[in-house]
Parts: C-alpha cells; structure tokens; sequence
C-alpha cells in the first residue's frame, strides 16, 4: 500500500493531523492498533485549555506565565507561545466541527479551573471532554473520507539513508486479524502513538496500550529522543483501581485530607508538588482522601457525572456522600521523540505529535489541560507540514521484506519464564524507585534489575501460537518496547543529579541551572544535554 | 532505601473459587480465587497465569473506551465495569463475525456510522449555543462505540443493513445541533433501513452503560421525519393516507 502521509495512531493528535494532512491535499492512511475512538485520548476528562476569558478575565500571556511556571525552565518558550497564542483558534476550530461542549448562560463555552492555572481556562464537556472531542474529530474523518485501517500493529519504521542523511520510506505493520505482516510505502510518517505511562503497568491512569510503542519503534529506527526521565504522577488516582479522579474536582473546590481528616496542602499547586505532598502523607502512615462531598449532589450531577460514577464503581464509595481514598500514580509522560520546530524528527520525512513527541512545552511537568491542546495546535502543524513534505519528495522508494524479525524473534523465543510476571515486576520496581521521588543509588539498582531481565528475554515468548487475532504476541513487543523505554527513563534520571518539576532526587533536591537547564537527548545509546 | 519487592504471587492459591465458562471454539471452564473484581480483572488473571491464548479487548479499564463489551448470560456488559459471580457464561457480542474468542470484527458495524452520514456536513461559524442547547444532544454524545445497543438489537437477524441505534443516535446527536444547517440530507438517508426498521422493542436501551436510548433518538427521527414528509412505509404499503402521521408519539 501507497500514500503520501501515514499517520500511525488515532487518537486525538493522529486524527487532527489526518484532516489537515487530508485538507492540505494529500493522500492519507490512518493505521491504528486499536479503534480510533479506543484511543487514549477519549479518557480525557478535565479539559482544554485556551485563554478564552469565558469565566473570568484571562489572556493568552497568563496562559503562557503559567504553563513556564509550571515547567521549571525546561520549556522552550517559543513553543510554548505557539501553544498558548493558538489556543483559542484550536478551539473555534472544534467548535466549527460540531465538538459539544458545555456552554456558560451567555452562550460560550463553559471553562473551570485546573491546577496551577492564573484562571479559569480549561474548556470542558462535563467530565467527558476527550471522549467528545476525540469522536467528533472520528465523525470529521468519516465525513472527509480518510482512510483508517483498525488493529494494525506498528512494527518498525522503514528508513533508507540517502546522501548520509536518514529518511523515512514507510512502516511495517502486524494485521493483528490476519497475523500477516504488511508494508506501507509513504512519502512521509507521522507517529501519534501516544505516552509510556505503562512502564508503571498498573500504577497507572492510563489505558492499557501506553506502552510507548511509537517512541521505541522511532528510537530503534535511529531518532533522537529526550527528557525521558520526567514522567508525570497524577495527585488523585483511586486507591484500588488507579482510575483518575480529575484535577477539576479539585478545581472545583475539592479537599484532600489525610486520615485525621486534615488539610495537608494547597489542593492546586502544580501537580508535581501535590504529589509529593501526598507522599509525604503516605510514608508517614496517612490514608489520603479526596473530598467533594460539600460541592453538593447538584453540582457534582451536572459537572462531575462520570467522576462520581468512577468512584462508585471502582471504589464502592459515593462522593456525594463519602470521601473517595486517592494515591499519586504515573500519568503523563512529558519525555518523548525529539521534534524540531515543524514537528519532524531527527529523521527525514518522520514526523511526530501528540504525546509520543516532545514539542518542549510541558518542560518538567505539564499543566492539566494542555495536553490535549498540544494535540490539536501541534496535530496541525504536523499533519500540514508532513503534507508539504511528501509533495517536494518526487517518488516512493520501493520498500520490500515482509517478513519481520521482531515477530519472528517473539514466535520461536523459549516460553521458561513467563513475561507477564516479568512486566508486574518492573511496573512494582518502577512505582517504587522511579516514581515521585528517586534516589540515584536505588536507580541504580533498578537498573540492575532491569538489564536482568533483559537478558533474560530470549526466555520469554509467546506462548499463543496463533497467528489469527494473537494478543499474546502483541502483548509481549509491547512488553519489549516497555524494557527499552524503561532502559531510556533510567538514563535519564541516574544522569539528572538534580530536582525538577517530575524529576524529583532525594539525593539531590536542588535545581541545579548551571548544569541541568537543559534537555537530555538521547540517540543510539548516548547521551546529551541541548538546550 | 534499598530496591526489594514483595511480590504477591500471580498464581493463585485458596479456595472461594469463582468458575466461570467462556465461549471460545468451545465453552471453556476457568477457575479463579479472586473477589471484589471486575470481570475484565477476571479475564487479565486467566491470560497472564493460566491461559495466554484466550483473546478479549481492553483498553481504558474505565467504562469510557468501548473496548471489552461482551455478553454474560446473554446480556450485554462492559468486561470492565461487571462484576462477575460464580457461574457466568461469558461470550463475544452478536451480529458481528467473530475474530477469536471474546473479539469481534467492529468494521461493519462502524462503517454505518458514515452510511448515516452522522457527522456535521459542515464547518459552523459564529453560532452560538446556550445551555439548554447543548442539552439537547448531551447523552447521546456520550456514546462510547461500545456495540452493546447493536449486539442486542433483534433486526439484524432480518435485516443486515439496519443503520441501528448507536449509528442513529449519533445521527440525533448531529440532526439535533443547532450548528447542523442541512439536516434535511441526514433525514434523507436514514428513510432506507432506518428509523422505520426498527421496531422499538427497546432492547438498545436496556443495555447501554451510558443510559441512553436509541429507540427514544430513533422516535425523534421518525418524528422529524415525517415533518420532513416522509411516512412509515408500512402505512403507506396500506395506502394509508394519514399524511405523516407514522403512529409514534409526538413532540
Ligand atoms: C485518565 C486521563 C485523563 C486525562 N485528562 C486530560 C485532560 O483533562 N486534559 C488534557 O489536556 N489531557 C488529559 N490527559 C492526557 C491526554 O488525554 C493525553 O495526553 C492525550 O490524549 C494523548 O493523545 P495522543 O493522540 O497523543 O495519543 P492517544 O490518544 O494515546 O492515542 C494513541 C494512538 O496510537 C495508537 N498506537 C499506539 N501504539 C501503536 C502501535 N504500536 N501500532 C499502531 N498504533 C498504535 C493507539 O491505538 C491510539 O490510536 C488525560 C489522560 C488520561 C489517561
Ligand atoms: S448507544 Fe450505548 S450501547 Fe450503543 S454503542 Fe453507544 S454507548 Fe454503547
Ligand atoms: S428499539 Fe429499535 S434499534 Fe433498539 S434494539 Fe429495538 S429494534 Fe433495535
Ligand atoms: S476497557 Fe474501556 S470500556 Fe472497558
């Protein structure tokens, strides 16, 4: 199969890239692992922020203030203006496709409060903010006619070098229905694949496919990746279940109090500091709790329905009524592929968006509500400028081989040691030591672990011998993109002997700017800081 | 601090068995010791410690992805958000071609999304929405694509062309904004297996986890419909002459 742009992924930041790509004249195919709307992004709840000023006096320089505030120095500032100056354009464009947000009594769309936020800035639909935006992006494609092929696996991504320079051709891909492995030849790629939260397995928000596939597919392919070593706890996970509880009941006005039933901090400081507030908590012996019983059955109804519907089911307790017990737990990860100012990579012709990328402007630690504007604002610039690309880019470059080691390898490895054990193990390990607050002596250790285990992997296999509709298999390349992501945080976080925004050393707790006001760029194993 | 693990065993050991059966190539027989779960837990325990074969989806674990619908004792049920008990029988959703065990194609059913033409035919400017507006369309945008609503509805043993209710409702959800300037071409084509298809038996209702009812949506169409001028053909076959009177409740 043949098109000018490939996007891989179709979240939120894939299928915003596909219109643009699509409305900038070229021929796009969509490929996902999932379903479009089983992507990630329909779990957004909170918001999207742009300084629309419908709730309050707001500018678009308070936005950019507070997502650098927020950021400790690891933002570029230029990107960060891109973000927040485009913002309310972003919105007026999901408005204009038919995105059913909740609306102020004077008819505009309806904006709250999130944490370290001058104002109230983050546009919302109820508690279902990306589940609306990300299907009526899907109706948009329908209605534009893209092309989107569902359950296709990412492989690895097909480079040529040309005048010593690297360049994209195409991807292969595993047809998880058939079990065959397919090439797509394409002018351009652009990778949406989405975060790493995953390494931490179940301590995490996420949905079980962040597991970094894109990221480590780029990095095998020869990108540079950075600041991977900053991975974003959210404050208010559930206990049991670490299904998210978002920030915006805590906007709202919602208390966290420990088991005496005391305040501890300022519920809407930067989510980095609430979570090690809440640590703090923890290791003293504290259960932590999350309080929205005074806003009322009302309010929580028609602002909050899905969050009290989450806590009922996942947590048995009624928030109306009784305080829902939190824990911090891995959600966002602001480390990803290095991207240049038009969102391409250090390799030609591959592009990347969303959060598998790394535009530098969550810095070390993302504001709530940005993340799905870095999906539209970005998705854009990505999907028009991977469009312009593949029309200076004469002809395809015949890609063949459709056979593929990393399948191959998994197929016919031994089954001794069960690889599911392996990946609770990491995700324990990770919790624990390359979490909210690090040490660099026990990463050190976990990195011992880690290598362990990665020699052991011959070990590890498939046992489904399927080739029809086999997760088995899927699951295990995602486990071995997860060891190598694993391997990248870990380079980052020994190397950073510093603390900033995520990044938090125990062993070395300050911000150390004469060294570490930099980005760590890691490529085929070496690593560097770059401004 | 040093690095050490308590590692809970992944195997499980004890008594207060749970059995469940699941239909695979044949109904299989798995046994767990696990409580205060959920059923897609459940399903996780038996792939990563028992049987590595068994084939579900999963994605959010949260009800909002529409991933892990199936059927347990005949009913529809997200994987994720049920909590199962000793005995259940657990099979893939109907009306789409199994791919293996618990997974179906979802292909088909989705493209009847485009068939209905359920999308905003095109961009709005300036329109503005006050609240009441957007609660027109407010629970129907919460559909997750989860396919219960389509797995319970009986005309697709009839008819495999049926738009069906999510496809429907999500043709509501866009007939019913205010930024919709052509809903004329949207009641167009959902004359021909469409709002007249169904025979508002209500089961779609019954089923979703987002409480909402596409037989309610499907009687809004069928009224907006015969505004439209168009009439249930059934009546019309009779030669009815009752103009648009289509027998459904009005609004
Ligand atoms: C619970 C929760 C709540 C959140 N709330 C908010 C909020 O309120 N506001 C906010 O701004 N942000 C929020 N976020 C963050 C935000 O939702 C995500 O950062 C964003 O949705 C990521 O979008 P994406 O397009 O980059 O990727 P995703 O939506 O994760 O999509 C990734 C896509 O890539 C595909 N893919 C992945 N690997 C492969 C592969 N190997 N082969 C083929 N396809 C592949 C997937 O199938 C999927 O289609 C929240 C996140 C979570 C988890
Ligand atoms: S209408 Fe309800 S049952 Fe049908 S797909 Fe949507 S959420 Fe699922
Ligand atoms: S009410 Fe109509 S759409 Fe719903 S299940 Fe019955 S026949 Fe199908
Ligand atoms: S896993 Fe997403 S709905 Fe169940």
């Amino acid at each position: 199969m043949q098109c000018d742009v490939l996007i891989v992924g179709a979240g939120g930041s894939g299928l915003v890239a596909a219109i643009n790509a699509h409305e900038s004249g070229a021929k796009v195919i969509v490929l996902t692992k999932e379903y479009p709307t089983r992507s990630q992004t329909c779990m957004a709840q909170g918001g999207i922020n742009a300084a629309l000023g419908n709730a309050g006096e707001d500018s678009v320089e308070s936005h950019i203030a507070n997502t650098l505030k927020s950021a400790h120095g690891l933002a570029d500032e230029s990107s960060v203006e891109f973000l927040c100056s485009n913002a309310p354009k972003a919105l007026e464009w999901l408005d204009s496709i038919g995105v059913p947000f909740s609306r102020t009594d004077d008819a505009k769309i309806a904006q709250r409060k999130l944490g370290g936020a001058s104002s109230s800035r983050a546009c919302y639909a109820q508690d279902y903010t990306g589940l609306k935006i990300l299907h009526t992006l899907y109706d948009r494609c329908l209605a534009l006619g893209i092309e989107i092929l569902s359950e296709r696996y990412l492989l690895e991504c097909i480079t040529n070098t040309t005048d010593s320079n690297l360049d994209v051709s195409g991807v292969s891909v595993l047809n998880k229905r058939s079990g065959e492995v397919e090439i797509y030849s394409a002018k351009s790629v652009i990778l949406a694949t989405g975060g790493y939260s995953r390494v931490y397995n179940t301590h995490s928000t996420n949905s079980v496919s962040t597991t970094g596939d894109g990221i480590a597919t780029a990095y095998r392919a020869g990108a540079s990746v950075s600041d991977m070593e900053f991975v974003q706890f959210h404050p208010t996970a559930m206990k049991n279940s670490a299904i998210l509880i978002s920030e915006s009941a805590r906007g709202a006005g919602g208390y966290l109090l420990n088991s005496k039933g005391e305040r501890f901090t300022n519920e809407l400081a930067p989510r980095d500091e609430v979570a090690r507030a809440i640590d703090d908590e923890i290791l003293k012996g504290e259960d932590v709790f999350l309080d929205i019983r005074h806003l009322g059955e009302e309010f929580i109804d028609e602002e909050l329905p899905q969050e009290r519907k989450l806590a009922r089911l996942y947590e048995n307790v009624d928030p109306v009524y009784e305080l829902i017990p939190i824990k911090p737990v891995a959600h966002y990860t602001m480390g990803g592929i290095e991207v240049d100012k038009n969102s391409q990579t250090s390799i030609k012709g591959l592009f990347a968006v969303g959060e598998c990328s790394n535009h530098k402007v969550h810095g070390a630690n993302r504001l709530g509500g940005n993340s799905l504007l870095e999906l539209v604002v970005f998705g854009k610039q990505a999907g028009e400028n991977a469009a312009s690309y593949s029309k200076n880019k004469s002809q395809h470059i015949s890609v063949d081989s459709s056979t593929c080691s990393l399948v191959d390898d998994a197929m016919s490895n031994d089954t001794l040691i069960n690889f599911y054990e392996k990946q609770k193990e990491l995700g324990e390990l990770f919790y624990l030591y390359v979490g909210v607050k690090r040490d660099k002596s026990t990463l050190e250790e976990v990195k011992g672990k880690l290598l362990d285990i990665k020699k052991d992997v011959a070990k590890m296999g498939v046992e489904d011998k399927s080739k029809i509709y086999n997760t088995n298999l899927i699951e295990f390349l995602e486990f071995k993109n997860i060891l190598e992501i694993s391997e990248l945080i870990l380079l980052g976080a020994i190397n950073r002997d510093e603390s900033r925004g995520a990044h938090y050393r125990v062993d070395d707790m300050q911000e150390d700017d004469s060294r570490f006001k930099a980005h760590t760029v890691i490529n085929s194993g070496v690593l560097k800081y770059e401004d | 601090m040093t690095v050490g693990l308590k590692l809970t065993p992944l195997s499980i050991v004890g008594y207060s068995n749970m059995k469940i059966k699941i239909k695979r190539e044949e109904f299989t027989e798995y046994e767990v010791d696990l409580e205060n779960v959920t059923l897609l837990e459940v399903l996780n325990e038996i792939k990563t410690t028992q049987d590595p074969t068994l084939s579900f989806s999963s994605g959010c674990r949260s009800s909002v992805c529409g991933s892990c619908s199936v059927r347990v004792n005949e009913r529809e049920v997200l994987a994720c958000s049920y909590h199962p008990k000793d005995g259940d029988v657990i099979e893939p959703l109907r009306n789409s071609p199994i791919l293996r065990d618990l997974v179906v194609d979802m292909d088909k059913a989705y493209d009847f999304n485009a068939k209905a033409k359920a999308w905003q035919s095109s961009l709005s400017k300036d329109v503005a929405l006050t609240p009441e507006d957007e609660k027109m369309n407010e629970i129907q945008s919460d559909c997750i694509l989860c396919s219960a609503c389509y797995s319970a509805c009986p005309v697709y043993a009839v008819n495999e062309e049926f738009l069906g209710p999510f496809s429907l409702t999500r043709v509501w959800r866009y007939v019913s904004d205010k930024r919709e300037i052509d809903s004329k071409d949207k009641i167009d084509v959902i004359q021909t297996n469409g709002v007249w298809d169904c025979t508002l038996c209500n089961e779609c209702t019954v089923v979703c986890p987002q409480d909402i009812s596409s037989k309610a949506d499907i009687e809004k169409l069928r009224a907006r419909s015969s505004m439209a001028g168009y009439m249930d053909p059934s009546f019309a076959n009779f030669g009815g002459g009752f103009g648009s009177f289509d027998g459904s409740p009005s609004f």
